[in-house]
């Protein structure tokens, strides 16, 4: 029987320019990219360097500080080139694939009397641990961790998501397979949430493990607000959170013991010339795919959605952990006197424009901040969008003057950046709530270890 | 709009950074950022942002404001040509108002922005709307006769000691504008209080009050009941003028058509721009409602155990005298002095209205007990979230015992 929560705190940002299910083709590239900036908590150690032949599955770098945290190649081929910045920081793994991809071996994994630390090294081996995010802090998760529950994701509820059970079609076998192995890794609870305002998605439906159901608006598909509605997570416990979305990459690579990070992605938003999805590998370069199917005229690309994504280049490559592509315009435009215009076409998340006139409207919104940066000054605008049990803007200035132990007390455990996307977005002073909320957890990490 | 740009940018060298009139820098940017809404895109976390900004809020609170303002310029010219007996058309008594009016507006702006231009320019941050709305406020909530210049010492001392000595808009611990009113309420009690300052007297052709003429606020004549008892013979004259036909009746208190100070009069349209507020959702329900009942309760209370006319007052009635719909509606909100937890909230607006009341009668010597009321709660206010926020503390530290 599984439990449903509704959530009534929130927004759904409508959005022009969904993707239909089109099937845009497969996006196919000579050069990957890694990029270590997509593993928020690690501090890359390289094993390989420019000339290195690497086959899909073998590892780039790992975590200094967690070697059991383990990158890998997306695909074989040589290893063209490490890009640096400032302080010989790496900045990409650039690699050269071969016209036939080749896998390394980790071996299928035998689940007949597996053990915890067997499940672990497999894990870690084949690199679809760095799939697995640990919750507090929101890092790529060490397999030592003894994680007290594990959600799985099976909803996306961002503006633009897209159909997950279109993403995951036809993978049932090895999603099964995953949560198999998933569960190898936990003596709590593995939670697999589901969108009720959805058709139901077959292949998760029928996952042996606890089910948990959400409607209403977003962040219902955030995994900060389903863990705060079933159990939040305390000081000294550790969660791990999946995306669904992943489980195929982590169950194949239990299966054949190979690493196939291929994902069909959407590709959404107002500045797409075609909409719809395309099969791809992590890492793949965007350059063509971009150009034939975006307008690339002053706009945007990101990767992921609007609220939590990261701005990528033209000649960018699909980001790890991404499965979503969105292109608005670029607002870098002056308006007169906007500010005092009634605004019937604004959007806006309260009634102080004229706009909530139309509730259902589709907007195509571009980048503008529509006004400068400002201290505090309203309050209770947060706590509209974070259904938790917490005081936002409290625990936000705590960040502020780092005070770990107020952030501790205000609940910093239960929060991650994405959990104030919506907040963000709203907030009249225009301040960057999730780059505050990176900060004081990359903080109290560095206190803690 | 380019011609407009075209100012903006030819004019901006001047003031940068080497420019001969960096001063002006902040002024430059604020009126460059009314005028344009600038082209900044978003750098980091979310890439669409919501179309409000301070400004906006700001506005609406001033376009919520607007009604009692014109109200108030009418009453300022009908209670002038109504001292003198004389008739006057509804044109006369807005143009006389306004004549009285804008000057006072004009100066508090310009006294209030001189310093937070200054402390822009030497803290190096952008100009903060917040003023576009105390500069408003002031005055409003004075009498129609006190000198300008008071009224820029007391603007000047609010932004500098309510306001920026703790770091300007948003970390203020009193409101602004409720701050300039005490000032000026203690430095210049005869402006602002008794019975010659509310009502301009001055005739421009010689004219004579008209006979039983008198200058007071209904306040300021209830609290001449005090020490008198129950249904004294002495009080009478003076409650007459509460009674259904009398100047200060129900009805007129709440329609505004009695003297006080310019904004405040009209219970009404105050009232209208809180629902305003509300509606738009930049004033808090919370605290107004909360504001209310308090006020209520503590009439209620007064008027069951009355032992003078001023307690024996219909607390309906009560409310509508004085500053206290305007203190509901736009002092107790301003979100940065009140308590900005939802249950903080409810809790600061309750004892506002509550001890706004309490004062008001038990110390007539201060008529307006709101002023002191919210500024007193406005230092209460980080009390009160402290202990709503320690709750959500202490209900977490429960949970992590009981895991």
């Amino acid at each position: 029987m599984s439990q449903t929560f509704k959530i009534r705190k929130g927004h759904d940002i409508k959005l022009v320019g969904g993707a239909p299910k089109t099937d845009l083709g497969r996006i196919t590239a000579s050069t990957y990219a890694v990029t270590p900036s997509d593993f928020p908590g690690i501090t890359p150690k390289l094993v390989v360097k420019a000339g290195t032949q690497v086959k899909a599955g073998d590892t780039l770098f790992f975590d200094k500080d967690r070697p059991e945290v383990k990158i890998c190649s997306p695909v074989s081929g040589e290893v063209a080139e490490v890009k640096r910045g400032a302080k010989r920081k790496i900045l990409a793994v650039l690699i050269l694939a071969d016209t036939e991809c080749s896998y390394a071996d980790h071996g299928a994994f035998s689940f007949s009397g597996a053990t915890r630390d067997a499940a672990a090294a497999h894990f870690a081996s084949t690199g679809v641990g760095a799939l697995i995010t640990s919750r507090p802090y929101g890092v790529a998760a060490g397999m030592s961790e003894k994680p007290r529950a594990i959600f799985i994701n099976g909803i996306q509820s961002g503006p633009l998501a897209g159909d997950l059970a279109y993403q995951l079609e036809g993978k049932e076998k090895s999603i099964a397979t995953a949560v198999k192995a998933l569960k190898l890794m936990t003596e709590g609870t593995v939670y697999v949430s589901h969108d009720s305002d959805k058709a139901p998605i077959e292949a998760l439906q029928s996952l042996d493990a606890t089910h948990i159901t959400f409607s209403g608006k977003h962040p219902k598909g955030l995994v900060g607000t389903q863990i705060a509605q079933t159990a939040p997570l305390n000081k000294g416990e550790i969660v791990w959170t999946v995306n669904a979305i992943d489980l195929p990459t982590i169950g194949a690579a239990f299966e054949s013991g190979e690493y196939r990070p291929e994902y069909r992605i959407a590709l959404a938003g107002s500045k797409t010339m075609n909409a719809g999805y395309a099969t791809a590998l992590q890492g793949v370069s965007l350059t063509q795919f971009l150009s034939a199917n975006v307008n690339t005229d002053n706009s945007r690309v990101i990767a992921g959605d609007v609220l939590t994504g990261t701005k990528i280049e033209k000649d960018g490559f699909l980001s790890f952990g991404q499965t979503q592509l969105t292109a608005i315009p670029e607002g870098n435009q002056t308006e007169f006197f906007g500010w005092v215009l009634p605004g019937f076409g604004k959007f806006s998340t309260n009634r102080a424009f004229w706009s909530w006139l139309f509730p259902s409207r589709e907007y195509d919104l571009d980048t503008n901040m529509h006004g400068e940066e400002r201290a505090f000054v309203v309050t209770g605008e947060y706590e509209k969008f974070i259904p938790m049990d917490i005081f936002p803007q409290q625990l936000l200035r705590a960040i502020l003057i780092k005070d770990i132990e107020k952030m501790e007390q205000l609940g910093i455990y239960e929060v991650v950046p994405e959990d104030f996307a919506l907040a963000e977005v709203a907030c009249t002073s225009k301040l960057p709530l999730q780059q505050i909320v990176r900060d004081g957890l990359n903080e109290l990490r560095k206190e803690m270890m | 709009m380019k011609f407009v740009q075209n100012i903006f940018d030819q004019t901006r060298p001047l003031v940068e950074k080497d420019g001969k009139r960096n001063l002006l820098y902040p002024l430059h940017n604020a009126l460059e950022t009314m005028a344009f809404v600038p082209d900044h895109t978003s750098h980091s976390g979310a890439h669409v942002r919501d179309a409000i900004d301070l400004k906006r809020t700001m506005v609406t609170v001033i376009f919520a404001m607007v009604p009692a303002l014109l109200f108030g310029m009418w009453n300022i010219g009908r209670l002038h040509f109504g001292a003198f007996g004389e008739e006057s058309s509804l044109l006369d008594n807005v143009i006389f108002g306004a004549l009285k009016m804008l000057p006072l507006i004009t100066v508090t702006y310009a006294a209030g922005l001189g310093v937070e231009i200054y402390f822009s320019w030497k803290r190096n941050h952008p100009v903060n709307e917040g003023f576009l709305v105390s500069g408003l406020l002031i005055p409003m909530i004075m009498p129609v006769d006190i000198p300008l210049w008071m009224v820029a010492v007391s603007t000047i001392f609010a932004v500098l000691i309510g306001k920026e000595v703790f770091g300007g808009t948003g970390m203020n611990l009193l409101n602004p504008a409720l701050t300039a009113r005490a000032f000026a309420f203690f430095a210049y009690p005869t402006w602002m209080s008794g019975d010659k300052v509310w009502i301009n007297t001055t005739s421009a052709d010689g004219g004579q009050l008209v006979d039983g003429y008198s200058g007071a606020t209904a306040l300021g004549d209830l609290a001449t009941t005090v020490g008198q008892g129950m249904g004294n013979p002495a009080t009478e004259t003076v409650m007459a003028q509460f009674g259904p036909e009398g100047t200060y009746s129900l009805m007129n208190a709440f329609l505004g058509l009695i003297p006080g100070s310019i904004g405040e009069t009209s219970a009404a349209l105050i009232l209208l721009g809180g629902l305003f507020l509300i509606f738009k959702g930049v004033g808090s329900w919370r605290i107004m409602l909360s504001f209310f009942i308090g006020g209520f309760v503590m009439a209620a209370i007064f008027s069951a155990f009355a032992v003078n006319e001023f307690m024996g007052l219909n607390p309906l009635h009560q409310l509508m005298l004085g500053g206290f719909m305007f203190g509901m509606v736009f002092m107790a909100t301003d979100p940065v002095s009140a308590s900005q937890t939802a249950t903080g909230k409810l809790i600061y607006g309750f004892l506002a209205g509550f001890f706004g009341i309490m004062i008001r009668v038990f110390n007539p010597a201060y008529p307006e007990g709101i002023m002191l009321a919210i500024l007193f709660m406005n230092v209460m206010a980080p009390l009160i979230d402290h202990y709503v926020v320690e709750a959500n503390v202490k209900r977490r530290a429960k949970r992590l015992a009981n895991a």
